[in-house]
């Protein structure tokens, strides 16, 4: 799996993180995405889909 | 008026009154007639306080696609916007650009000034602080007169406490701002008490945000004072977003807490699974599907499409209004099987009730984290916790609110 986020159209809403925290975070300074890790392993694999399933501004793509 | 005409306005006498009105036997449900159209299209015609006919969309897939779209505009300036009443179609041309009626760049430009407060990772580090100021109003409210209004006892407070905290607003001005922030969610204000409102809060935050530019500290306020200095934001532009951030954190963390409490004790089975737990998990998953079934913005998203836009079969044309229906999306049986089923259990984590998009909900992950504290420790806290009125005698808030609740919750233990 890999993962590839899109800092221009994050809106900072947190939901990725809270969906799966070992392979998002949140800039200190505006919130906006930083992607941890872009190989995550098989095991966090739903936690990333449920992330960019509920990310509102569609700013996460997997690329299986 | 011709033939023609009238075959053409006949249909109109179907057209659903939104934001219609509940049956106040099923106070938590949205209208009835308002679930129904979701059987036959996903976005049709509604009809709106001022008789306006903008389109309706109420199924959930349908709400994603239109509220991602970037040809569908937040500008509320402009003429046909669906405006929720009087106050707001007056009063908004007059406000400067905010998170809620900015687009694209400009929405980004202002919204990316007001994210780093409420990052998950900042607002999970005030859990213990939430968790503190929840025990000592739940101390507070079982040494006082029992029974007692949850409102006042901790649905208000909480939610205040925090987001003065956050904005760096002196709490023991709180009685000021709920004042103005529970205006500010009334559809039957005037405009002219919307104005007046507006200025006393504003000035009030005009007054702050020039202290902070002298002596700074570390919180929102003096943030945004930072940031005038720096040319990048207008004393007005500030004054503003700070009074949504106060006004947005108030009124929803509430109601969802009296609203969601009435939901529970209505519903023994689901309280009894929620008492039952220490798992945080299930503390969380309880918090998304309360959300769900109450969605309390019940006016829904407005916006104005800003080119012609083909959609499920119809032709939303340039000027028209949108209301994205929120509620209608929550119960939308596409995306949530049985949707009148209150069920902590179910995966809920797909709701529409901090909206979708771009404009999804800022301080949605202070909201969350509130809620889990408060449902998670409340009702574990106090175990006899119930109404002290019957169901039948509790005062919902009008259909036409900007948030859905009950004016107060008498409980007893």
């Amino acid at each position: 799996m890999k993962v590839v986020v899109d800092e221009d159209k994050c809106v900072a809403a947190g939901q990725c993180v809270a969906a799966a925290m070992d392979v998002f975070d949140q800039r200190d300074e505006d919130g906006i995405v930083v992607l941890l890790d872009e190989n995550p392993p098989a095991e966090l694999a739903d936690d990333v889909r449920n992330a960019a399933a509920v990310c509102p501004a569609l700013a996460i793509r997997i690329e299986e | 008026m011709s033939e023609a005409e009238t075959e053409l306005a006949a249909p109109d006498a179907e057209l659903f009154d939104y934001p219609g009105a509940r049956d106040r036997t099923c106070p938590f449900a949205p209208p009835a007639g308002l679930r129904a159209l979701n059987e036959t299209a996903p976005v049709s015609r509604g009809r709106l306080w001022d008789g306006s006919t903008p389109w309706l969309v109420t199924g959930h897939a349908a709400q994603r696609v239109i509220l991602s779209d970037p040809r569908v505009s937040s500008n509320d300036k402009q003429a046909g916007f669906p405006h929720p009443n009087q106050a707001m179609a007056e009063n908004s041309p007059h406000h400067p650009l905010t998170i809620f009626n900015a687009d694209g760049a400009d929405h980004t430009r202002i919204r990316r000034m007001m994210t780093a407060p409420f990052t998950r990772n900042r607002m999970e580090k005030l859990r213990p602080e939430i968790q503190r100021f929840t025990d000592e109003l739940i101390d507070k409210m079982l040494a006082g007169p029992n029974p007692a209004d949850l409102n006042e006892a901790l649905s208000l407070p909480l939610p205040s406490l925090m987001i003065c905290a956050l904005l760096g607003v002196p709490y023991e001005d709180h009685e000021f701002f709920q004042e103005h922030a529970s205006l500010a969610t009334r559809s039957d204000k005037t405009a002219e008490q919307d104005r007046a409102a507006n200025q006393a809060l504003g000035g009030y935050l005009a007054g702050l945000l020039q202290k902070r530019m002298e002596e700074p500290s570390d919180d929102v306020i003096s943030d945004f004072a930072g940031r005038i200095k720096a040319g990048e934001v207008t004393l007005p532009e500030a004054v503003m977003l700070c009074m949504i951030l106060l006004i947005a954190g108030h009124e929803t963390s509430a109601s969802m807490i009296t609203l969601g409490t009435a939901l529970l004790l209505q519903n023994p089975e689901q309280l009894a699974l929620l008492r039952g737990t220490d798992d945080p998990k299930v503390v969380a998953n309880a918090v998304e599907e309360i959300l769900r079934y109450l969605t309390i913005p019940a006016l829904g998203q407005r916006r104005i499409a800003a080119e012609d836009i083909d959609f499920e079969g119809v032709t939303i044309k340039a000027g028209e209004g949108i209301v994205v229906a929120l509620p209608a999306g929550n119960w939308d049986p596409a995306a949530f099987p049985e949707p009148e089923r209150f069920d902590i259990t179910r995966e809920a984590r797909h709701h529409h009730a901090f909206a979708w998009g771009i404009h999804q909900c800022l301080g949605q992950q202070l909201a969350r984290i509130e809620l889990q504290v408060v449902y998670g420790t409340l009702y574990r806290r106090v175990p006899t916790l119930r109404l002290a009125v019957g169901f039948d005698e509790l005062r919902f808030r009008r259909d036409d609110a900007l948030a859905y609740g009950i004016h107060e919750l008498p409980v007893t233990w």
